[in-house]
Order: C-alpha cells, then structure tokens, then sequence
C-alpha cells in the first residue's frame, strides 16, 4: 500500500465517486480530498486532480447500490448535499469501509456511520421543510413561482415530489442564495442556470411581474392564517421552533 | 367586489372552524390521477403553524356557521351572538384549487353548522367534495364531517370522494352530553359511523377480488372529543376513545381543551385556563396505546382514575410497576424496551438495530437519543454504572423532577411538547 494521497475533485456528486474508484484503482490507504477550487490549489503540491469519469461513478454506484440498502445509498446522496466541510470526506471513507467488507451501515454507534445519519437527518429535515415552505405565487405569465433559501442543497431532492403534486400547472422553485432554479413545463422538470439582477428582491410580490389574483389570495391565505390561531392557547416560542424566522421571508402568511 | 365578501365569509367561517383540532392529511393512497392537481398519498406535511404551535396543513373552514341546534359547547350555536355567512360550493372549490396550487395546504377540510336538516348540510358537504373531484380533478386530500344523523346513501357518497370522514362526539359520557347538548342523542353520531365503518370493510373485501372497486375513504375515520367542559375524569375519557378505537376502527381520536367560548353555567367560564396540559397527558396515553403496546387499563383503571400532570403516562406506569425493572437494554424484547421512561419508539428501534454489533453502554445510548435522566433510573446495560441504591417510586420521581426541573415546570406552564 502507498502513503496517504491527496485528492482534488470537482466538487460533483460523480467526481467524489470517481475518487472511490481510484482509492481502489490505486490500492491506497488513506485519501483526504479537498474540492478544486483555485485558493487551495498552491496549499498542497503533491496532490493529484480526480479527472470525473462517468463510467468509473457509475460502477461505484452499483457496487453500492448492491451492497447497501436504499436508505443507505439516498443517506449518502442526501450527505453529499449537505454541502457541510468534511462531508465528502466521510462518505469516501464509509465507502471505502463497505467496499473492504466492513458492514457499518447498519452500526449507528459507528463513528462514521453515526455521524453520517447525523447530517442525513439534518438534510432531510431541510427537504421536508422546503416541501412544506415553498410558496408558489402566480405570475403574469402563468407560471407559479417560488424562491427559496434552503441551508442545504436540497432541490434534487424536493423535484419529484413537486412534479408528482403540481403535475396541470406551470412552476419554477428557485434557490436564491446557489442560483439556480427547477422548472416544471407539464412535461418533465430540468434544471435552469440563471440570475436575478441584482436590485430585484425575489421575495417580494411586485404587481409587476405578478398576477393581479395572486395579490388577493395571499390577503385570503393570510386572513386565514390569522382566523385560525386561538388566542387563548398562543405560544410563539412553540410557533418559532416550527417556523424559525430564517424562512419567513418567503413565507406568505408572514408578510404585510 | 367578490374577493371582498369572500375574505369576510373566510374570516368569519375559519374562526368558526379552528376548534376542531384534527389537521391530519396523511394516511390517504390516492395519487394524482390523469396529470391533475395534488397528490394526497404523500400527504400530512404541515405547510405551516398558527401562532399557538398548531399545524396548519388543510383548510379548515365550515360550509355555514347557521346552526339549528343549540350545543351549549360550541361558538356557532343557535342562541350565541355572532356574524353567520354561508360559502357557496364554487367559493369553496375555489379557494381549495387555489391555495392548493400555491402549495399553502394539503387539501380541504369541510365542516359545517346544521341548517334545515342533517341530509340538507351533508348533501352540500358531498357536493364541494364531488366537484373537486369529478370536474376539477383534485387528488389532494379532503376531510369531510360526517353530519350526525345523516342518510346511509349520503355516507357511502362522502366517502367515495373524501379521503377521511369525522364525526365528534364531543363530549365523553352520555350523560354529559343529555346536560350540555340536549338535541343531540349519540345514536345520532354513532349510525353515520357505523355505515362508514361498515362501507370501509365492504371496499377492502371488493378490493381484493375487482381492482377497480372505486376506494373509499382510504383515510379511515376519526373523532374528537372536548376535555374539560363536563367534569369526567381521565379514566372514563379514555375508556371511551377505546371503546371508539375497537369498535369503529378508527384512525385517529383527537383531545381537545375546551376553550371557555360562553357565560353558561353548565360551563367552565370564561377567562378559566385551556386544561393544555392535560391534554397533552391524554394524548401520550393514546399514544401509548397506539404505538406502544399498552393496554388501557395498565395506565387508568378504578383505582387510578386520572393521569399525573406533574409526570408523564409512562413514567406514571413504570413507578407503579417498579418490580418490571431494571431492563437490560442489551437482552430485553422490544415489547419491553418500549416501556421504559425517556426511551421512545424511534430509540426502541435504533437499540434493536446496534445491539447486534456491540453491547450498548451509556454513551452508545445517549447517542443513540434517549432521555438519560429519566431512563437511568430503569435501565441496565455495558456498564457497571447503574442505579444501585433500592429507591422508591417517590424518590426517583423526586430525582426526576429535579433533574429536569425547567421543563416540567415549563409544561406545567403551558408548554406542549409529546414526549
Ligand atoms: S350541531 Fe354542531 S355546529 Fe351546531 S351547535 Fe351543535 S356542535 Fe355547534
């Protein structure tokens, strides 16, 4: 075996497989991998870029999809857009542990394997909560519209459900804060690639862009939101623990 | 202008609606059908929460708030002096197509005061729900009261298009009900019940030999009952909502703390407290029920006819039992795992699942998320650190309230949390 090697990838999904791939290609031990970005380039000389083959991915892919069960791989995926430091460099390893044979998913006291439910259960909460949270608002050109900031990369895993749900209307939910959108044409979903300009405040409901009908429904979902609240049982602290305020920018029932 | 006089009606009909306190939108399989609108077999998410801590995920409006009757309990009562307004179908089919398509809810939940007659309000509750349906192509979810009183015709019809149907007993013994809602009989409840029940049963035998049988109500039943307007004690609230369970294969019974809404004096009056707390000891107990394996009667029984507040239904148990204890965490059934205090479903599972790689010590359980301080006290496990002294039920429960003194004393003020 050679000594620990250090290992650029392309901060894809595929490129830290193709790192796993290599790990075995290579017969290495240890590996720490760091994302190639151009800051980090100079700090570690003898370190070698992961060039993303889909071919090698793919096989990595399989071999875990036989060797895990399904909650195992999506934990993985789920870990992955996390976007959290460190986080590819646990799945390398638990990886490489179940390609040596070692059957850790299941050990949830595992120091790998625990940690990695830790962030998996912190991602899917995010999931759950942009299902719930997104805000679609009618445009003037009938698409129902939504932004969001979610902490973690979670539109892969939030598009399904969306399609499944919405499958007669136009829509577009776009992730302010990593640019990028998912559209819905009453066909299939793809990704969109693009910015706002700079002095457009996403969030709000300018009658320029918007339906003239969304203005009123939101005055009815908000009117409703206020009606149902029980005065007499009111308890914010138990309300912000299941709205924190980070996501009541997009929150209609919380706008004026 | 329309929008005007229908946010008057929502306003006055939600207010009216938010007393019942079911939001549940899960448990239904209808999946979007033809490309339409929603999806209720991924349903139960709660869009958002109203600013007393509860989720909103449906709409939850009434039909009318005109009322024939006069349930001493109810804000839309025949005697109390409040705006009345009435939705037309179309208004409501509107506002559900439309706040569903914004993704503010996961579908309708309609119920209604009774005008003219039981048949004349649950025809029209049927009529929102069919429109949704056949003309609009609405898979979301839809919650629909069963009227007490209402035609076995009609039941079979709701339950073609709603996923869950309800009817609320309200209040927990029958005498209780004679005194505060005296037009009311609670065979009048239980004959809309019986048929949805009975129709339930009848679909899932059809199903198995015609695919095709239409479902109905694929969410089942449930009811609500108010806590704390008629003087029953715990024992006789839950032995009535097992008795509901058993025999009408319900989904769900929800507990409510009545809310002071008049100046009757067959009431608690105004100003007096939400019994919250208690409410939320009933719910663990309906859990403990559910999920956990308990029967009724281990937890309130002739002898201990009401649920401690001070302490929660299972920590109650376990005092009463100590002789069951400790458990070794290592060796014991799931059957027991689920009985010890500060130790829930979830952790049952994770425990089950580690054990097969390791023994289990305090920092593997701690890890794997159960409530240290009051699951030491019962538990043994790979480790010679265990409660060794011979305690009392009193003391540990002292040491137990110490220990977490800020949250109890917190729920003791209103604080709900399960669990
Ligand atoms: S029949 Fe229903 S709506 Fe009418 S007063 Fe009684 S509980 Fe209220």
């Amino acid at each position: 075996m050679l000594e620990a090697k250090h290992f650029y990838y392309d901060a894809t999904f595929e490129g830290l497989l193709t790192a796993v791939f290599k790990v075995f290609e290579y017969k290495l031990s240890t590996v720490i991998l760091s994302k190639s970005t151009a800051a980090q380039e100079h700090l570690f000389l003898e370190a070698e870029t992961v060039i993303t083959d889909l071919e090698q991915s793919s096989r990595v892919w399989d071999g875990l999809c036989k060797k895990l069960s399904k909650n195992g791989t999506q934990m993985l995926y789920h870990v992955f857009l996390s976007e959290i430091e460190y986080s590819d460099q646990l799945i390398l390893e638990f990886c490489i542990a179940i390609f040596q044979g070692k059957a850790i998913e299941f050990d949830v006291a595992h120091p790998i394997t625990s940690q990695l439910l830790k962030i998996k259960k912190k991602v899917s909460r995010e999931r759950h909560r942009m299902t719930a949270f997104v805000r679609f608002r009618l445009t003037k050109d009938h698409i129902y519209f939504a932004s969001i900031e979610p902490d973690f990369n979670v539109l892969p895993l939030i598009s399904s459900h969306f399609k499944k749900r919405y499958a007669d209307q136009e829509w577009l939910i776009y992730d302010v804060k990593r640019h990028y959108g998912i559209s819905y044409n009453l066909k299939e979903v793809s990704v969109v690639d693009f910015e706002f300009h700079n002095q457009l405040d996403v969030f709000k409901t300018s009658t320029d862009f918007f339906a003239l009908e969304e203005i009123e429904f939101q005055t009815l979902w908000q009117s409703y939101f206020k009606s149902v609240t029980i005065a007499s049982r009111k308890n914010l602290k138990l309300h912000t623990q299941h709205v924190p305020k980070r996501y009541w920018k997009y929150l209609s029932e919380k706008q004026q | 202008m329309t929008f005007k006089r229908t946010l008057e009606k929502l306003e006055i009909l939600a207010d009216a609606a938010k007393y019942d306190v079911s939001c549940s939108s899960s448990g239904s399989n209808r999946q979007n059908k033809s490309k339409g609108l929603g999806d209720a077999s991924s349903s139960g998410i709660c869009h958002s929460y109203t600013e007393d801590g509860r989720c909103v995920s449906l709409l939850k409006i009434l039909l009318t708030n005109y009322c024939i009757f006069d349930c001493a309990y109810c804000v839309t009562r025949k005697s109390n002096d409040v705006q009345r307004a009435a939705f037309k179908v179309e208004e409501v089919v509107d506002l559900t197509m439309n706040f569903y398509r914004r993704n503010y809810i996961e579908g309708l939940f309609l119920s209604s005061g009774i005008f003219k007659s039981a048949d004349y309000t649950m025809e029209r509750l049927v009529a929102v729900a069919k429109k949704l349906r056949l003309e609009h192509n609405f898979n979301g979810y839809i919650h629909l009261k069963s009227i007490p009183g209402a035609s076995d015709e009609l039941m079979r019809e709701a339950g073609l298009y709603a996923d869950r149907l309800s009817v609320n007993i309200e209040i927990p013994t029958e005498n209780g009900l004679k005194l505060l809602a005296p037009d009311k009989n609670r065979a009048d409840f239980i004959k809309p019940m019986q048929k949805v029940k009975d129709e339930i049963i009848q679909y899932k035998s059809e199903k198995k030999q015609i695919k095709s049988t239409p479902i109905y109500a694929p969410a089942g039943q449930s009811t609500q009952m108010i806590i704390g307007a008629s003087g029953e004690n715990d024992f006789q609230i839950m032995q009535t909502s097992n008795y509901f369970y058993k025999n009408f294969n319900l989904k769900r019974v929800y507990y409510s703390g009545y809310v002071p809404i008049s100046y009757d004096s067959r009431l608690p009056q105004i100003g007096s407290q939400v019994p919250m707390l208690r409410e939320n000891r009933l719910y663990q107990t309906d859990w403990l029920m559910r999920f956990y394996g308990f029967d009724v009667n281990e937890i309130l029984n002739p002898l201990h006819q009401n649920l401690d507040l001070d302490i929660d239904p299972k920590l109650g148990w376990a005092l009463r039992n100590l002789h069951e204890f400790p458990i070794d965490v290592n060796k014991a059934s799931k059957r027991m795992l689920a009985r010890i205090p500060g130790v829930g479903m979830q952790s049952v599972h994770k425990i089950i699942q580690a054990r097969q790689y390791r023994l289990l010590n305090w920092e593997h359980l701690k890890k794997i998320g159960i409530a240290y301080n009051r699951a030491k006290y019962f538990i043994v496990c790979n480790s010679n650190q265990f409660e060794k002294r011979d305690l009392t039920a009193d003391k540990i429960k002292g040491l137990i309230l110490q220990n977490s003194k800020s949250k109890y004393t917190n729920m003791l003020s209103n604080q709900l949390s399960l669990f």
